[in-house]
């Protein structure tokens, strides 16, 4: 009977372009070749994901961005974004409150590093476990409504974290300092094998200090397994599940199904995502601030989503690492920066088109960050992604035979 | 979606992108080894040497952060003998030249802090990483400022503090790599409380509204020791999140507390607000166990007077330096500063500024860019002619030790930026303390380095 089911609504999956996504079929590639099946283009997407990623150090270079802190930003928040995506893309609910998973994960960690051991593998287990925990009772509470009133609901509840990290819970976050890890924690399990802390504390697998060029690596090999478990999930019964819950509830509803423990178990999981991203931000740099749980870092989550497009499975990726790189490369551009970028230009001339974009880098970042956000909104619903997907389609139309496989791969 | 389906990538092609990925992987640690070998972080190759000013340029500081990165520039200029040379004419001993430090020409990176540890550590190391930094300065506040100079520590680089005033920063957070020009929480309390008991009589009832992070904690903490010696009563002490915006809820019980002073534990533009709202409320016409209610702000600043308008006429609060102090250094730095942006600079630019050429100075004294060779040619430095008098960079927790102003508002000010008048020029003996008392350790001059 549920087999069914999710036959029926795997049909209707394909049948509507909303799912495109998950089950589009390739064209056919001319009489000689088989035609691929969605689970052939998984594989190589997954392989051209991890190309992608681990060759960050190289492909950033022209931009600016190929250093260690920035790239594990981007991998951190890539992992973020991809839980919230699970939630948001393929339910539609619409959590205004992810931001206190990343914090609680954080705090979790760092804890894990001062009773513990400084080994990461504990600190990201406990982070996962605690955002696990704090993600079913906000679920628990905050999925009894859909809409805008669950929206508001887990914004409440975020914010409820947030202040009592920033003040009542002082003890154990240290409020607006952040909580550090120091020399004089107990670290019981170190202490119990004997083993010695030289220099500065930093997080450490085996030996190998978690920061710089290792702790991008160990960001990217995270982000490339929870980009493969979102991917499963994603195709699953149990993703098809809550697409249902998507389109149609009632329907659900009545065809004998209830989807509050899908809601839940998927709600647990991007908090789990969410809470292993805060644990890598506590791992590559050991400090834990409530700054991270504020309203805007949930909103943050939320632009990153929609700026790559909601529902695909790179698109919040790419908004992340978008975002990021805004804050980090556009926020750092001075005057005498553009200055010396439009150089060739004539002296007034260059004066002229320094006056006009000095409003939008450096301090004004912000702005053109809420510009491209608005651009892409109106012209674009479905964010990036669906920029890439009508370009490609645009230029297979025109130049049709000449493209390979790796562009369809880009644009999915 | 079967399982037969999922074999039919061929194994050839997996194999391929495995092989692809794993030389990916390894490649990375081949080519960065050698940048990596280099025993210092950041040591200057070519013919400049970067700087990093890391300033908050949004958030509630953002006033005192743009007024910062202005005095970095300036200080960048004079160093690099462009502009009239400002303090570094009066400025001894001083071993700079004016042409750059070492004679590499001086050139600086920005960003923004946003008044967020997390934010301010990530704009450190894009400037560590990326921009291949050699020193990181600046700050508008002591959270920050604390977790950029740990930061710091870790990687091996200089961390010339900004405007931090937490007794943290020097106190029980202090690094080996980690200095402060800019005075504390301990000294303001030394400093204002005498002229307090003097102003106010010694049988005062006081209520604190604090800043809720390590500044306000510990200004709070040696305001109140420094009070209660005097005879004062502590009433209540309320803490308050940064950036609030609208302290009303926090105004309102005040006066119903039994308190007759209100002493304001912020900074920026939470001090504008919450000053201009007790102002606001009539607590300056109060009368309060038959004396006049007063209101004392600890730490003044210029940027936030202006900004509280009328509000700050005749409060007293204590201040690192004011533009309108009567000696050489003061006179040379206001006069370049003015020249170049239109108006006087702040205590923030001030302390920024002495800190950059205080830096550039010890690399000069050292002759190399070592750190552990320029943090020892910082420590114990002693110095004049940057403002503040005979200064003495403390060695035993990277403190610098110089008179303390006590300031109030000016009643009848001559012009929009004649705020503040001061009071009284607390000599340095009467502010010293030792360095025990905060505890912390300053931690190895060799670092593994990034």
């Amino acid at each position: 009977m549920v087999k069914k089911v999710i036959q029926k609504i795997r049909k209707a999956a394909i049948s509507d372009p909303d799912f495109e996504v998950s089950t589009r079929q390739l064209p056919p590639r001319g009489p000689e070749t088989k035609p691929m099946t969605p689970v052939d283009k998984d594989w190589i997407a997954i392989v051209a994901f991890t190309i992608i990623i681990l060759a960050m150090p190289w492909w950033l270079q022209p931009l600016g961005a190929a250093y260690p802190d920035l790239m594990q930003k981007f991998a951190i928040y890539g992992i973020f974004a991809l839980g919230f995506n699970l939630l948001f893309g393929l339910t539609g609910y619409l959590s205004f409150g992810h931001a206190a998973f990343l914090g609680v994960g954080s705090y979790a960690a760092v804890w894990s590093f001062k009773l513990f051991t400084m080994n990461i593998i504990p600190a990201v287990l406990f982070a996962m476990l605690v955002a696990g925990v704090l993600a079913v009772v906000i679920g628990f509470i905050s999925l009894r409504r859909s809409g805008i009133y669950f929206s508001i609901l887990t914004l409440a509840l975020a914010q409820m974290c947030y202040n009592l990290a920033y003040s009542v819970l002082t003890p154990i976050t240290n409020g607006e300092t952040g909580l550090r890890v120091l020399r004089d924690d107990p670290r019981y399990l170190d202490a119990a094998f004997g083993t010695e802390h030289q220099g500065v504390l930093l997080g450490s697998l085996f030996g190998e200090r978690m920061v710089g060029y290792p702790g991008f690596y160990l960001c990217a090999a995270l982000l490339i397994i929870a980009f493969y478990i979102a991917l499963r999930i994603m195709r699953s019964p149990y993703g098809m599940m809550l697409r249902a819950i998507k389109s149609n509830q009632n329907r659900m509803i009545y065809t004998g199904f209830n989807p509050r423990p899908y809601m839940l178990t998927i709600f647990i999981i991007s908090g789990m995502y969410a809470g292993l991203a805060g644990a890598l931000l506590a791992i590559t740099d050991p400090l834990a601030g409530a700054e991270r749980m504020q309203w805007t870092a949930s909103g943050e989550v939320v632009l990153m989503t929609i700026l790559g497009g909601a529902g695909t499975i790179s698109g919040p990726i790419l908004g992340a690492a978008i975002i990021k790189y805004f804050e980090n490369i556009f926020s750092a551009l001075n005057d005498s920066a553009l200055a010396s970028a439009f150089s060739f230009l004539p002296h007034s001339v260059q004066e002229f088109v320094v006056t006009i974009l000095s409003p939008f880098v450096g301090e004004g970042w912000h702005l053109t960050l809420g510009l491209l956000f608005m651009v892409i909104v109106i012209f674009l619903p479905g964010g990036i992604m669906e920029g890439i997907r009508r370009t490609y389609r645009f230029l297979r139309g025109h130049g049709r035979g000449s493209k390979s496989q790796t562009d369809l791969q880009a644009a999915e | 979606m079967s399982t037969n389906d999922r074999t039919s990538l061929s194994r050839r092609s997996l194999l391929k992108a495995s092989a692809a990925g794993a030389s990916v992987l390894a490649a990375p640690h081949f080519f960065i080894k050698g940048a990596y070998a280099a025993e210092y972080c950041n040591m200057p190759t070519g013919d400049t040497v970067t700087l990093g000013f890391n300033v908050p340029q949004t958030g509630p500081y953002a006033d005192e952060g743009l007024d910062e990165l202005k005095a970095f520039q300036l200080a960048v200029k004079h160093l690099n003998g462009e502009g009239d040379g400002g303090a570094l004419n009066t400025f001894k001993p001083s071993n700079l030249k004016g042409n750059g430090i070492l004679g590499k020409k001086v050139a600086y990176v920005s960003g923004d802090t946003q008044t967020k540890s997390d934010a301010a550590r990530a704009s450190a190391k894009r400037m560590i990483e990326k921009d291949g930094a050699l020193m990181i300065s600046g700050g508008s506040s002591s959270g920050v400022a604390v977790a950029v100079q740990s930061l710091c520590q870790e990687t091996g680089v200089i961390f010339m503090a900004g405007l931090t005033h937490s007794n943290d920063t020097t106190g029980k957070d202090k690094r080996r790599y980690g200095f402060r020009h800019f005075f504390n929480a301990y000294m303001s309390g030394q400093a204002l409380g005498p002229i307090l008991a003097q102003e106010y009589g010694k049988d005062r009832k006081a209520y604190h509204l604090t800043a809720d992070y390590t500044w306000g904690w510990t200004q709070e903490e040696s305001i109140k020791d420094a009070t209660e010696k005097l005879g004062w009563e502590t009433v209540q002490t309320v803490r308050t999140p940064l950036g609030a915006g609208d302290f009303s809820q926090y105004l309102t019980p005040v006066l119903n507390s039994g308190a007759d002073v209100l002493i304001l534990n912020h900074y920026g533009s939470d001090m504008v607000n919450s000053l201009r709202q007790a102002v606001q409320f009539g607590m300056r016409e109060k009368q309060v166990n038959g004396k006049d209610f007063q209101i004392v702000v600890p730490l003044y600043s210029e940027l936030m007077a202006m900004g509280a308008g009328e509000a700050v006429k005749g409060i007293l609060g204590t201040a690192n330096w004011n533009w309108q102090l009567d000696n050489d250094g003061t006179k040379a730095f206001a006069k370049s500063f003015g020249q170049e942006y239109g108006q006087p600079p702040s205590q923030a630019a001030q302390t920024c500024y002495a800190q950059t050429i205080l830096y550039a100075n010890a690399c000069e004294t050292a002759g190399e860019f070592t750190p552990p060779a320029v943090i020892k040619a910082l420590e114990g430095f002693e110095f004049e002619g940057l403002g503040n008098g005979k200064t003495l960079y403390r060695a035993e927790d990277h403190q610098c030790f110089k008179p303390v102003l006590v300031v109030k508002g000016k009643e009848n000010p001559s012009n929009q930026f004649d705020i503040l008048e001061v009071v009284e020029v607390v000599p340095t003996e009467q502010v010293t303390y030792d360095p025990s008392i905060f505890g912390g350790e300053l931690g190895p001059y060799e670092v593994q380095g990034c």
